[in-house]
């Protein structure tokens, strides 16, 4: 971890409001102070931010649990990166859409998608276990920042038919290498597409950190290359994370195009369940970034602030064991579905050919089951 | 050919205003070879637009945009640029209506002029359809003649799933007189362009014309030649083929790319499979070489010719 890459922000509380810094990127490419913002969310709001990370925590945690039991093949943990997730889909409206990476479970949860159901991925029962057009939340991708474009491609078709959509895309500080980010980003700034790049740097692609990545100091510096305003916050401050992302969902719905967004948070556990990330860090950084744990953070503020109590807390606690029940009963031992239904939607009809292919797994399938 | 494509995008501009296109220089320019001439002037930047030098943006975009609702149009330029866009094709264009379990289809269409014979320089020449057959999940179609073009763009532009819809760019100035409107066979069946009796030639795309020069000539050796042009190369009309075949017991399928795993394995195997006890003879290959495209001064000994083809029904006969 480079020293240079730690950056505190702190949410002050001001005369009982609310505010929260986070810094731009200046047209020159230096970065600047925002300077405070305040925070439009009521005690309501900010009641349902915690309840949205901590059942995030909770259902985190029950998915990996999960994997070590064997109902699920293989897990990606959210784990510190509670408030980047939920802090930033917390600002988009009901016809938004999300691009979620794999690892954006949570993101995806907090925008209402049944968590069962958005792991069917990691279970193995189908790749995309929930209809993203009901959700308005796309399929987890797995290919970095390909999905980058789709959202490109969807705010460019909204901002044609005059909707005023915004897509928000995440991916991590290990896509933001890949050749298709930087198209999407220039071609969201070309047609000023209603789109927010919402950069994850959580400081490793798998096992290599960021500084063997990219030589630049901060992912959002990029920005100023593309034309477009980048924002750099720290995405371990839940209020941080949605006041900029709210500004910049508000300026693209405004029709003024993209914002690049970097959010630094930390990545607790290994890259996934079947990583083992002693071999490429200390138990010492781990711990480091442990104190800044997100979740912590923003209940002091919410206890300080007296927005929340014991009671408020217990039934946030009692609603994630519901749910993490839910998630046991729903996956545990659970079997694929009917095999030939693999054939049933890679055309709207069935091909000739995939109709002879699935006939020969329906004998397949009766013989298996012949005495 | 290339007024019948340009004629089938703004019939289809006009008729469904879901309908974008876009790509390299296909606004204001109207596209490298003129395929997209005049419909942006007419329809506006909403319509038709010029993008970055970008393919894997063109086809990711297109993802989106039919996410949404829309029916993206794209061009790759050329052949050879279509490749920095084959991640987007393969894990996404090609997967995304599996994936979602078919609650999103993607109704795009990826335009590629395709193969040699114009003299071009290096990566302006290729066949790269075999790389999209292989890939479940597309259609590929490719026309022969004028009047498919049109039939075949407009089929695939209404087409429920994404299409790559392959451009013979070397017949973009064949002719064909035709009736209005025209009319044709869907996507998904190969039609038999000329009857004859004595053996199948089988091609696709450029090489239909090429079939139908070679049978011409085999007239004159006394040869009665029947032409089967396969339209759509997946899914492949068996049937049709099969049918072809079973009266005439030779087969030899014609097309520009290299032989090795190219596309007539897959029609050889499959009438292998269907059609055995009616082969005369091997189904027979006559393809480009099994090298990279050469150079255009050199160019017209690799891709097949009447004597190439003539050679192959020879030797099929012979058996």
């Amino acid at each position: 971890m480079q020293a240079k890459r730690q950056y505190s922000f702190v949410i002050v509380n001001e005369q009982g409001q609310l505010t929260a810094t986070w810094r731009e990127v200046a047209p020159e490419g230096s970065l600047r102070e925002s300077g405070n913002q305040a925070i439009a969310l009521d005690r309501d709001q900010l009641r349902s931010l915690y309840r949205l990370m901590a059942l995030s925590r909770r259902v985190d945690r029950q998915a990996i649990n999960l994997t070590r039991q064997g109902a699920l093949g293989v897990f990606a943990s959210s784990h510190g990166q509670e408030a980047a997730q939920v802090g930033s889909v917390f600002a988009l409206g009901p016809d938004d859409w999300l691009f979620p990476s794999y690892r954006d479970t949570v993101g995806t949860f907090a925008r209402g998608v049944d968590m069962v159901e958005i792991l069917a991925l990691f279970q193995g029962s189908w790749h995309c276990g929930f209809d993203p057009r009901a959700h308005r939340v796309a399929p987890l991708t797995t290919p970095l920042a390909t999905h980058a474009l789709h959202a490109v491609g969807l705010a460019m078709a909204a901002r044609l038919r005059h909707d005023p959509i915004v897509a928000l895309t995440f991916f991590g500080d290990g896509a933001a290498s890949e050749g298709d980010a930087h198209e999407a980003m220039n071609m969201a700034a070309v047609y000023q597409a209603p789109v927010v790049f919402f950069v994850q740097n959580n400081h490793y692609a798998i096992s290599v950190p960021v500084a063997q990545q990219m030589r630049t100091s901060a992912i959002a510096l990029r920005a100023a290359g593309y034309g477009m305003p980048g924002v750099l916050v720290d995405g371990n401050d839940v209020l941080a994370v949605y006041g900029a992302t709210h500004a910049a969902v508000e300026r693209a719905r405004a029709g003024n195009g993209p914002t690049l967004i970097e959010a630094l948070t930390y990545r607790m556990e290994a890259h996934t369940t079947a990583d083992d990330q002693t071999r490429y860090r200390s138990a010492e950084e781990v711990a480091e970034w442990g104190a800044r744990d997100p979740l912590t953070r923003y209940l002091g503020l919410l206890r300080d602030a007296e927005i929340v109590d014991d009671g408020f807390l217990a039934g946030v606690d009692a609603e994630g064991e519901v749910i993490a029940a839910r998630m046991r009963d729903a996956l545990f031992g659970s079997e694929g579905g009917d095999p030939c239904e693999m054939f049933d939607h890679v055309y709207e009809t069935l091909t000739p050919q995939l109709a002879l292919q699935r006939a020969v797994l329906e004998r397949e399938l009766a013989a298996e089951k012949a005495p | 050919m290339a007024a019948a494509l340009n004629t089938a995008l703004r019939d289809a501009l006009r008729d469904d205003d879901r309908v974008v296109i876009y790509g390299e220089d296909v606004g204001r320019l109207g596209g490298v070879f003129r395929i997209t001439d005049g419909l942006q002037a007419e329809w506006g930047t909403d319509r038709c637009f010029d993008t970055p030098v970008a393919e894997s943006g063109i086809a990711g975009t297109a993802v989106g945009m039919a996410m949404y609702g829309l029916r993206p149009v794209v061009e790759m330029q050329f052949d050879g640029f279509s490749y920095p866009a084959l991640d987007q094709v393969i894990s996404h264009v090609a997967k995304y209506r599996n994936r979602t379990r078919g609650t999103v289809g993607l109704p795009i269409v990826i335009r590629i002029p395709y193969g040699g014979g114009i003299g071009a320089v290096e990566h302006h020449s290729e066949s790269p359809e075999a790389y999209y057959a292989h890939t479940a999940g597309l259609t590929v179609v490719t026309p022969g003649t004028p009047s498919d073009a049109y039939v075949l763009l407009r089929a695939s532009i209404n087409h429920p799933d994404p299409v790559v819809f392959l451009e013979p760019k070397r017949r973009y100035w064949l002719k064909e007189d035709v009736e209005l409107p025209v009319r044709g066979e869907p996507i998904g069946r190969a039609l038999v362009r000329r009857e004859g009796a004595t053996a199948t030639l089988i091609a696709y795309g450029p090489m239909v014309t090429t079939a139908l020069e070679a049978a011409d000539a085999a007239a004159e050796e006394g040869w009665d030649l029947e032409v089967v042009d396969v339209r759509t190369l997946s899914p492949l009309d068996t049937d049709t083929l099969a049918t072809s075949v079973t009266k005439t017991g030779h087969a030899i399928v014609v097309h520009e790319a290299p032989r090795f795993a190219g596309y007539g394995a897959e029609i050889a195997a499959t009438l292998s499979e269907q059609v055995f006890g009616h082969l005369a003879a091997p189904v027979l290959r006559v393809t480009g070489f099994d090298l990279p495209y050469p150079p255009a001064k050199i160019e017209r000994h690799y891709l097949p010719q009447t004597a190439r083809i003539l050679d192959a029904v020879a030797h099929s006969l012979e058996y």
